[in-house]
């Protein structure tokens, strides 16, 4: 859906050429949450903003949906794309109903059509319309700002999202049940989402692919089970941290691994939805070696054995 | 930034100031009537109200230019191709708002000589100096994220500016535009010495003759002006600027 | 041109009339530094003393100067002192006390409060805590307090020429009378530079004084 072909960026300073985004090819499926990955200044924000055009590429090309967006004017191509950035940049001028009808309003939709809008958009994100809508962003806490941010990035039902550490300026606490809304509002949206971090957890949490960065370099792209189980180089080995083998425990589900009931039947229970880093710590707190795996109903319907967790692992 | 609306923090607007205010009022006028200058001013009634007259064709017509103008000039040194040299440009701007009034109506004279057309001009650019300063401060001072926020929404440039950067630099704006007008209305009075007319005719001659009737009869009138274009100014920055970007309304 | 002429045959008095203008302004704005930093400082203390002062003293800033000429005239020529040299002084402070009460009262409110716990969990008493701490924090904003009111000044001082007190305006007023314009380009050029040179030197003085770190909240 995405396409990224030899995209590179140089920049002409008083030090000489610098390659901020050197060669870059990826390819990003519709529906697909790819985060782009990296410490600062490896060129992922460079990267992203040539998608919508804020920087233009020195060369390389960019389709979305097969269509090349150097061939359609820059304006009229960003009113297509969502975009959130860490500062979130509500416009203190603008109520939070204009702050989401900035792009139907540019798109020609008329005030109605517009409101509504904006009323199904806060409703999605858990705020009240009646109280939020005409609320100025001064009078929004930070976590109800990000969510009017996400809510106008979204407003025109644009196919491709750009977000730019979107959960940067929330606290930790708060950012970890926004993240898990955000997923939750992608099962249900399956938009095309680009997203920059610097933060290794979050990009294992929110991907379905990764592509990692170093000096404008794209060093590896694969999905999370794959960058932590296989990493391509020191770099990445380094990147993703010495742990990695626990990080890859979240995203495997019970049911992956799951054989058929054995009666190893004492003792907890986890749910085929469990990750593996529930059953690990449970292996570890009661000394076993395998679990029986329940349905929603309670019913039991196969075993969880240490054997089969390390045989998923080494395997990949 | 989470604030709930509680009574405590609603500003409480203690009315001491305006009732001092009225106090001090009411002792200059009763000192008027007692000394019997209030009728001396009288006197020159009719002149008052002629001189007002044409006191506010002055101001409002040097007034409406320079804000015309001073936005309009404001905005294009704050445009991006500008950069270079908006900075040399504020800086004799700022020099030249540091000028007392009189050095610069003297200034104007020297090129065009003595009449109304000196005085609207001579006005005109002591107006204009401050407008033009807060207008670039202002629209400059628009954190950068949000223009970056409105132009990867797709706003067209010139959207931008209208909706983005003029709405969120207007308190300044404003604020620049009252101080303009103060000091328009007060060098009014002075643009009669270069043949301008208004209510310093009353005050200067009064001078010149030591009457004090007259002085006071062109000095009331307008301090009294004075005082009312800068409230009706305030009042404006109150209203019209929007409450998300107006700390006088924030609640 | 016959201004540079005329300039140069007349150093003398231009030197007197810059020095008559000159005393006005700085015996008007140091009376003002005087009353208006204990003022400014005081009303700190009482929100609605706060109110009022600045209040009324931003309405006195709004009145045109020859109209406070026109209304103190009257009131000083009862101690006969109508015109001339007083009044001008006694305008002058009033248009210089504002910028440095509001100024100083702005610093002192916006002064971390953590530095005044500071001060005084060392056991500083309020006057040395004011002196060693507080006022040198305000420093840069008091300064530029003081810098519009010298600029400010330099403007009122301009218009007294017209009551009699002499200094740079009266090459202005001279100049209109008689139609002449050597003395108005004299008088005009004089008073720009006064004021430029004036407003830069306050300028660089208050950014020479500024703190080097976020001690006064912004």
């Amino acid at each position: 859906m995405i396409r990224l072909d030899a995209l590179t960026k140089v920049y002409h300073t008083s030090h000489g050429d610098v390659a901020s985004v050197s060669n870059v090819t990826l390819e990003v499926p519709e529906g697909a949450t790819c985060v782009l990955l990296g410490p600062s200044g490896c060129g992922k924000t460079t990267t992203l903003r040539m998608i919508n055009r804020l920087v233009t590429p020195t060369s390389g090309r960019i389709t979305i949906a097969g269509r090349d967006t150097g061939s359609v004017d820059a304006v009229a191509l960003r009113r297509t794309i969502g975009y959130v950035i860490q500062q979130i940049g509500l416009f203190p001028n603008m109520t939070v109903a204009q702050n989401i009808g900035v792009v139907p309003r540019l798109l020609g939709w008329d005030a109605a059509r517009t409101r509504k809008r904006a009323e199904e958009l806060l409703a999605m994100l858990a705020l009240d319309p009646g109280e939020f809508l005409d609320r100025y962003p001064s009078e929004l806490s930070g976590g109800q700002a990000q969510r009017v941010g996400v809510a106008r990035a979204l407003a025109a039902d644009p196919p491709v999202l750009l977000m730019d550490e979107p959960f940067g300026a929330v606290d930790p606490v708060n950012r970890e049940v926004i993240q898990d809304e955000f997923l939750r509002m992608q099962k249900a949206l399956r938009k095309t989402v680009l997203f920059v971090s610097h933060d290794i957890d979050e990009a294992v949490k929110m991907a379905d692919c990764i592509a990692i960065f170093r000096a404008g370099k794209l060093e590896q792209f694969a999905p999370p089970d794959e960058l932590l189980g296989r990493p391509a180089n020191d770099f990445v080995r380094g990147f993703v941290g010495s742990d990695r083998t626990l990080k890859r425990l979240r995203r495997i589900a019970v049911s992956e691994v799951m054989g058929a009931p054995n009666g190893a039947g004492a003792g907890p229970t986890v749910s085929t939805t469990d990750d593996l880093r529930r059953v690990a710590t449970l292996f570890l707190e009661h000394g076993v070696d395998a679990l029986p795996c329940v349905d929603e109903s309670g019913r039991i319907v196969g075993t969880v054995t240490r054997a089969a967790v390390a045989t998923r692992l080494g395997a990949r | 930034m989470l604030r709930t609306l509680s009574i405590s923090m609603v500003p409480q607007r203690s009315l001491v100031p305006y009732v001092v205010l009225g106090a001090i009022a009411l002792s200059i006028v009763w000192g008027l009537v007692a000394s019997g200058m209030w009728n001396d001013m009288l006197r020159y009634r009719k002149d008052v109200v002629y001189l007002t007259k044409q006191h506010l064709v002055l101001v409002g017509v040097s007034g409406s230019l320079a804000i015309v103008s001073g936005v309009a000039l404001g905005i294009w040194l704050s445009r991006p191709w500008m950069r270079r040299y908006a900075e040399a440009t504020i800086q004799v701007v700022n020099m030249g708002t540091a000028i007392p009034t009189l050095g610069k109506l003297a200034l104007i004279m020297t090129v065009l000589g003595i009449g109304a057309l000196s005085a609207i001009v001579g006005l005109w650019i002591a107006t204009l100096l401050p407008i033009i300063r807060n207008t670039y401060v202002g629209i400059r001072a628009v954190p950068h994220h949000l223009v970056d926020a409105a132009q990867g929404m797709g706003m067209s440039p010139t959207t931008i500016l209208r909706r983005v950067e003029l709405p969120n630099a207007m308190f300044v704006i404003f604020a620049g535009v009252r101080t303009a007008m103060a000091i328009n209305v007060g060098t009014a009075p002075i643009a009669f010495l270069i043949g301008g007319g208004g209510l310093g005719e009353l005050i200067f001659t009064g001078i010149d003759l030591q009457e004090f009737g007259m002085m006071l009869a062109g000095a009331i009138p307008t301090a009294l002006l004075a005082v009312a274009v800068d409230f009706v100014f305030g009042q404006a920055q109150y209203w019209l600027v929007p409450r998300g970007v107006n700390p006088l309304r924030a609640s | 041109m016959e201004t540079l002429h005329f300039i140069m045959g007349n150093l003398p008095m231009i030197g007197e009339r810059t020095i008559e203008h000159l005393s006005i302004v700085s015996v008007a704005v140091g009376v003002a530094i005087l009353t208006g930093v204990p003022i400014g400082i005081a009303i700190t203390r009482n929100q609605s003393a706060a109110d009022t002062v600045l209040y009324l003293g931003s309405i006195v800033m709004t009145i045109p100067s020859i109209a406070l000429f026109g209304v103190l005239i009257p009131l000083l020529s009862k101690i006969g002192h109508g015109i001339g040299y007083l009044p001008a002084v006694i305008a002058a402070m009033l248009y210089a006390q504002l910028p440095i009460v509001r100024n100083t009262y702005t610093a002192i409110r916006n002064i971390d409060p953590a530095l005044r716990s500071a001060a005084m969990g060392m056991g500083m008493s309020t006057l040395q805590r004011l002196w060693r701490v507080e006022i040198p924090l305000a420093m840069p904003v008091i300064i530029a307090g003081v810098r519009i009111s010298v600029v400010v000044n330099i403007g009122v001082t301009a218009i007294a020429a017209y009551i009699g007190a002499g200094g740079l305006g009266t090459f202005i007023s001279r100049g209109i009378s008689q139609t002449d314009v050597r003395q108005l380009l004299t008088g005009a050029l004089a008073l720009a530079l006064l004021a430029i040179v004036a407003d830069t030197a306050l300028l660089w003085l208050q950014r020479r004084l500024a703190p080097k770190g976020p001690a006064v909240r912004p």
